[in-house]
């Protein structure tokens, strides 16, 4: 016979399994969103409002359907349209699996140097991250062009524009304080990717022109979505995004001109708005079978005419 | 309470019913078992040689020398010279955090493996026992989580003027490791506390003693050496913790000015860097050698724990 | 009143405000997160496909925390008892044998990132597997391995001397003794230690980071039986990210607006799984013990 002692130790959790159970069957019978909403990534929504139709299921010409399963690594500022046209591929043939993941360039290039992955997306180039020898072994394909833009907290009112020199001054620690570049009294929140970073190497040769930046009252976030809700929720915080991750966060953040020009696709094109680069995805060797299948599928009209647009980037080879 | 060797009789009657087979004179079992007790040994000489080996190259093969690692400027990028590899942002960290975690998580371990031991009433104790070992077993990933969520938008928000300007920070940092090495302290504590025989416990309360008065000065000077022990152990989780402490510290790779600065630790560095290296080249294995600076600190502490193991028993 | 009534009034005050706090910080956290998940959290939560860009579900997660704690077991148990039954039955208090334990204790130290450094370097670069659940199962085995086999010989040790020499008496030979007396007392002890050691695997995830990898097929065929195939859910060479593994990463990548959320859940899941996995281990050590005891 058991005494009702040895019973009761397992009262407590089993009361919580319980009540827990009952929460869950609540939750059932409250309706949630299911997986398949239409508003499927960043911008889609704006596309639909431009009139841009972005590939549904099409499975046409564009696509050469294999199967197998790969994986890709690397830049987050990429991450948006790899992971949109990861999926698009895999709606229109079913015998793909094409994981996608993040950890910036630095991670994508080393990860398919050492076979880790079949796919390293970089936001720089091989040459520019790793030693001779081993940026040889890896095959370029460009697939965008990419831009990035200023942002900062919704507390520093009354900045819309950094010059060249005062985002230098800002981002080495030469000045910590907004109200040295018109805006509020509050303290500067720098907030920084690793050194692996491909927006941060973009960044800082292109604006800081190679200088350091300051380690004083700075974050360091893993991705560009991780400085994105940083930036949001920090008082006195500035960083840089990809566009998509900006324009999904619009209402959320201020976004900055840099030099006057302001951050738009066209101003992108025409080549007025400096702060961008190439998007670059890399192979070790010549791609093969799924690989080769997904790096035609990107390079295709499908993909250059109609996803990049709709995510925010501009087509490879455009003007 | 174990049952008479009469209950697991039937199996051996017929075992002994019958001659010895060529195959137990072999004695396969003891062979057999001693391999597998062989690969466990095995298994973890290949990881610690593999730390040392890989911890040791930054400066064999990448000619750095040892004297860098003390420096507090961590530069590793081979792209933006000059690179330096100074380990002490992130020695300062591990060490700091898991003082900060100790000073937090100590008073209130000790303070409730006294409660089960010798307050706690048989109900309460059916209550303090199972949540202990609910306590374990919360994922790391989680008590992050749930630092990210709640606490550090409590700090910036309501105590950015005590500095707290971001929220992470050594404190969170140390907030959350502390709730993750509570049930480790207790239970070791706890364990220690119940195996003092009880004729030291009701001699003194023969001596007409209060039982604050037997816990403070009979108990607690008796276990002192067990709980030392629980501490340490509990040190040392605080030290190995990588993912929970790299969502609420910043990890900003600089030696905190105080406790409301974002700050880093040699794992949650590790866990950055770790998938963007590339392996053989220095940056690579200046991550193993914070692995390196780890596994000596760890080491420090087992010998800690045995010494302290042996003066306890000596009493 | 004397001073030392006082003193004993306050600490018992003190004491019980310690107990009482834990206990209630305890319940708070999980209040926290049934709370926060209400609304998410459901049976069709747990199954379906994941995304970041909607508020999918952790289908496929929970599989692959289920499937590598299966794979990690499948290799540890074996070894780690038979291990055990060495250290507590056949070895001798020789210098061999404390360097054993050392060792054991050492590897208990070592920290898990560490670890998933070293599984990263061997099982996913040296072996060209690229990230794999079985390469994170091997990952969990070095640490999880010394653990139970520590704890086997605890629980072999916990048996009493007499029911050893009982059995010698009759005849018996070492290994029957094991077979027949030991190891039938010793099994609650040893199926404690599994469970003990699985409820940690189960919640790793430092370890597995760079192992099994940070993202997984989104959609398993439960029906694809072929093991070769990288898409079958049965097959251990695919990235297999854990559920733990993946609230770490909705933070690391931070996409889309539902972050919070489906972490929320997923970090109620992870509780919840504990807690059934504490009960389930408290109900069948009383099971076992009933029925080897006859009680």
């Amino acid at each position: 016979m058991v005494t009702p002692s040895r019973r009761r130790g397992a009262i407590a959790p089993a009361i919580t399994v319980a009540l827990s159970l009952v929460i869950a069957a609540c939750s059932v019978a409250s309706p949630s969103p299911s997986p398949s909403s239409p508003a499927d990534s960043p911008g889609a929504s704006q596309a639909a409002a431009s009139g841009t139709v972005s590939p549904a299921s099409t499975g046409g010409s564009d696509i050469d359907c294999l199967a197998g399963s790969i994986t890709t690594s690397g830049s987050t500022a990429l991450q948006p349209l790899v992971d949109k046209a990861a999926k698009d591929y895999v709606a229109a043939c079913p015998e793909a699996a094409i994981n996608v993941q993040g950890g910036g360039s630095g991670t994508g290039l080393t990860q398919v140097l050492q076979g880790a992955v079949e796919i390293g997306a970089s936001d720089v180039t091989a040459d520019s991250k790793l030693q001779p020898a081993d940026a040889s072994q890896l095959v370029d394909h460009v697939i965008a062009r990419q831009g990035w833009i200023m942002v900062a907290n919704p507390s520093v009112t009354g900045v819309t524009n950094l010059t060249t020199a005062q985002a230098r001054d800002i981002w080495t620690g030469t000045v910590t304080n907004w109200k040295d570049v018109g805006g509020p009294d509050q303290p500067i929140v720098l907030i920084i990717r690793p050194a692996s970073s491909g927006t941060r190497a973009t960044f800082k040769q292109i604006v800081l022109g190679g200088a350091n930046e300051a380690t004083g009252q700075t974050l360091t976030e893993d991705s560009n979505g991780a400085v994105t809700t940083a930036v949001v929720q920090t008082p006195g915080s500035t960083s840089v995004i990809g566009f998509p991750y900006y324009q999904q966060n619009k209402d959320q953040l201020s976004g900055l001109q840099l030099d006057g020009i302001e951050a738009t696709i066209d101003d992108l094109k025409n080549g007025t708005y400096k702060l961008q680069a190439f998007g670059h995805l890399y192979t070790k060797g010549q791609p093969t079978g799924l690989t080769k299948a997904f790096l035609d599928y990107l390079a295709s009209p499908t993909v250059q005419d109609q996803t990049l647009p709709s995510l925010f980037f501009a087509a490879a080879g455009s003007d | 309470m174990l049952p008479s060797t009469g209950q697991a009789l039937p199996g051996l009657h017929s075992a002994l019913a019958r001659p010895l087979s060529w195959t137990e004179r072999l004695d396969l079992p003891r062979r057999i078992t001693f391999a597998a007790a062989a690969a466990v040994v095995l298994l973890v000489g290949l990881l610690l040689g593999a730390i040392t080996w890989n911890g040791i190259q930054l400066f064999v093969a990448g000619g750095v020398p040892v004297s860098q690692i003390l420096t507090a400027t961590w530069a590793p990028d081979p792209t933006s010279p000059p690179t330096n590899y100074g380990l002490l942002p992130f020695i300062f960290g591990t060490v700091g955090l898991m003082a900060v975690a100790a000073l937090i998580a100590t008073p209130l371990s000790i303070g409730l493996a006294l409660f089960m031991s010798e307050i706690a009433p048989p109900w309460a104790r059916r209550i303090t026992q199972p949540a202990m070992e609910v306590f374990v077993g919360i994922p790391s990933v989680v008590w992050g989580w749930l630092g990210l969520t709640t606490l550090v938008p409590f700090l910036r928000e309501y105590l950015s003027g005590l500095g707290f300007v971001v929220g992470f920070s050594w404190f969170a940092g140390g907030v959350v490791v502390s709730l993750m090495i509570l049930p480790t302290i207790t239970t070791i504590a706890y364990d220690s506390l119940v195996a003092i025989p009880a004729d030291l416990r009701t001699g003194s309360l023969a001596l007409a003693t209060t039982r604050w008065q037997t816990i403070r000065h009979v108990l607690l000077p008796t276990a002192a050496a067990g709980l030392a022990t629980a501490v340490v152990l509990g040190m040392m989780r605080a030290a190995g913790e990588a993912l929970a402490v790299q969502m609420v510290i910043g990890n900003a790779p600089v030696i905190p000015t105080s406790l409301t600065r974002p700050m880093t630790t040699l794992t949650s560095q590790i866990t950055l860097d770790m998938g963007n290296t590339v392996a053989g080249e220095p940056w690579n294995d200046a991550l193993w050698t914070m692995g390196l600076v780890l596994l000596l600190i760890s080491f420090g502490f087992v010998i800690l724990v045995r010494l302290l193991g042996r003066r306890g028993s000596a009493r | 009143m004397t001073r030392t009534i006082v003193a004993d009034r306050l600490a018992t005050a003190a004491l019980w405000a310690a107990g009482l706090a834990v206990v209630a910080v305890l319940a708070a956290i999980i209040a926290h997160f049934l709370l926060a998940s209400i609304g998410t959290l459901s049976l069709s939560f747990l199954v379906s496909d994941p995304s970041t860009a909607s508020l999918g579900g952790i289908g496929p997660l929970l599989w692959n925390s289920i499937y590598i704690l299966v794979l990690t077991l499948l290799i540890t148990v074996p070894l780690g008892v038979l291990g055990g039954i060495y250290m507590a039955e056949y070895a001798a208090e020789n210098p061999l044998t404390q360097a054993i334990r050392f060792c054991q204790e050492l590897i208990s130290s070592v920290p898990s990132i560490v670890v998933g450094m070293f599984g990263l370097a061997l099982f996913v670069g040296l072996t060209h597997w690229g990230y794999t659940a079985l390469g994170g199962s091997l990952a969990l085995t070095i640490f999880n391995l010394p653990l139970l086999s520590r704890l086997t010989e605890q629980a072999i040790r916990a048996v009493p001397a007499d029911e050893r020499s009982g059995s010698l008496a009759l005849g018996a030979t070492k290994w029957q003794t094991i077979r027949h007396v030991v190891l039938p007392l010793a099994i609650p002890g040893i199926v404690s230690g599994i469970i003990l050691s699985g409820g940690r695997i189960f919640g790793e995830a430092a370890a597995l980071l760079f192992t099994s990898g940070l993202a997984t097929p989104s959609h398993y065929d439960f029906l694809d039986l072929d093991l070769t195939d990288p898409r079958s859910p049965w097959s251990p060479f695919h990235p297999a990210t854990t559920l733990s593994v993946y609230v770490w990463n909705l933070n690391a990548e931070g996409l889309g607006h539902f972050v919070r959320q489906i972490a929320d859940a997923s970090s109620a899941t992870l509780v919840l799984l504990v807690l059934v996995f504490d009960v389930a281990a408290r109900g069948l050590g009383r099971l076992l013990q009933r029925r080897l005891m006859g009680a």
